[in-house]
């Protein structure tokens, strides 16, 4: 145990900090990048104005979301197929990671509707579902801080994250189908994106997917080490009451 | 049908250790009438208005009593730590899942079955005449709460936190089979009444799917 624990602590250090480091600079060059072609190189929107350049930071931003909780989907299928705990640890990285993004969507979100619509939230089929979806993942976490034992929390926690996996679409579509059912405030979408505005919006989803992947190699690497102290801890407990 | 013989077997114990006392049933349908008076409240009960809040209320408790009554299904087990004897037979672990899920059906029926009256008169709604659609809508949007429930309680029953835990797993997992519910009820209701496909289509779909997931991964949660 101390030797396993002795090695994950090798591998997680110093000799993989400078690939690390190539790594974030680029996604931080992206990053900037995309932000000054969503400032700069975008055209105004006609009838929002500047205010829906907060779109390009928004969108991505749940389409990045969707892509952490597939990955926490199929870290949940892998673990329990494999039994390995780093597929555990793949799931909570990534879905925590995908609750900071659909945070971001409900936070800008009413920041594009105030303006635009006048309102700050409406009860709008996408906005909805977000929402669901946000809570589905924050219970997911909840879970988690809720079970004890390492192995247990990961088999309950895994079979919780296919259920949301496979709740996604049923929401969606659910929510999509009672909204165009009832009354609601027009919303300012259709028409063709313009190229330029397609362009720039998908240089951001890169520079966010970026920005995910660095996050959730960081939070698998905290949870080995979380893991590995906690081993260390139990071998020193051991060998302090052996003596 | 290897599955069948275990499934009935553990179905009537499950039946037999509710019975024997009734009070997982009584507990809710006390539950369930307070939840109906309370919502009196909240808005002008007249017929009318009954037409349009009824379908909503009728499911918010249906789903808020399931979430506490589904909650013994597996923490009962835990007492005498029966569930370890069970996964020591020679069999399916997915027949006790099963056992379990239409153990909680029944339960959750005759809830309704007792519910379902007293809502028509307190609302002033009158039933009889959809009551088959009704009767099919109800069977599966409470297929779809049994089915998640049960699960859910198998997962809760090892937290900590587990009854308050519980609902909250359960409820915005199910807000697709609460919309789909509440839809196809209200339309119901409505005059000329009418079974909207699309909602029982997507009822259907809330089950199949989540049976399929119970069966292909539930059993790894009745494991040691």
């Amino acid at each position: 145990m101390a030797h396993g624990a002795a090695s994950v602590a090798e591998s997680t250090g110093h000799h993989r900090w400078g690939a690390g480091l190539a790594e974030t600079l680029a996604v931080a060059a992206l990053l900037g990048i995309a932000g000054y072609a969503a400032l700069f190189v975008a055209p105004t929107e006609r009838t929002m104005g500047v205010i829906q350049r907060i779109f390009y930071f928004h969108v991505p931003s749940a389409w990045t979301g969707f892509v952490a909780f597939f990955i926490n989907m199929v870290g949940s299928i892998a673990f329990l197929r494999t039994r390995n705990l780093k597929w555990d640890r793949l799931g909570v990285a990534s879905a925590e990671i995908g609750v900071v993004f659909f945070t971001v969507v409900l936070v800008t979100g009413p920041i594009w509707a105030r303006p635009v619509w006048g309102i700050w939230w409406t009860w709008d089929a996408r906005l909805t579902s977000s929402f669901v979806l946000w809570l589905l993942y924050v219970c997911y976490l909840l879970l988690r801080t809720l079970v004890d034992e390492p192995e247990r929390r990961a088999v309950v926690s895994a079979v919780f994250g296919i259920f949301a996996a496979f709740d996604i679409p049923l929401v969606y579509f659910s929510i999509w189908l009672f909204r165009t059912q009832h009354p609601q405030p027009v919303i300012g979408q259709g028409g063709a994106l313009d190229s330029r505005m397609l362009n720039v919006l998908l240089l951001c989803w890169a520079a966010l997917l970026g920005v995910m992947a660095l996050l959730i190699r960081q939070r698998c690497r905290l949870e080995t080490l979380r893991h590995s102290v906690e081993g260390l801890r139990a071998d020193a407990e051991r060998n302090a009451t052996g003596n | 049908m290897a599955l069948l013989r275990p499934t009935t077997i553990l179905l009537k114990k499950e039946l037999r250790t509710e019975f024997r006392t009734r009070e997982l049933l009584t507990t809710t349908w006390v539950f369930v009438v307070t939840v109906l008076v309370l919502f009196s409240f909240t808005f002008e009960p007249t017929q009318a208005e009954s037409r349009r809040f009824g379908p909503g209320l009728l499911w918010l408790a249906l789903l808020f009593a399931g979430s506490l009554m589904l909650h013994p299904s597996f923490a009962r087990e835990q007492v005498n730590d029966t569930l370890a004897a069970l996964r020591m037979a020679p069999i399916d672990p997915v027949a006790i899942l099963a056992s379990k899920i239409l153990a909680n059906l029944c339960f959750l029926l005759l809830t309704e079955v007792f519910l379902l009256p007293i809502f028509a008169a307190l609302y002033n709604l009158n039933l009889p005449p959809i009551l088959p659609q009704l009767l099919l809508v109800l069977l599966l949007g409470t297929l779809a709460l049994a089915i998640v429930g049960t699960v859910f309680s198998a997962i809760s029953s090892h937290a900590r936190m587990r009854e308050l835990l519980l609902p909250l797993l359960l409820l915005p997992l199910l807000a697709p089979a609460l919309i789909a519910g509440t839809e196809a009820t209200r339309q119901l209701l409505e005059e000329p009444a009418g079974l909207s496909l699309e909602w029982t289509g997507v009822l259907v779909a809330f089950d199949i799917i989540f049976l399929t997931v119970t069966w292909l991964f539930g059993e790894y949660l009745l494991e040691e």
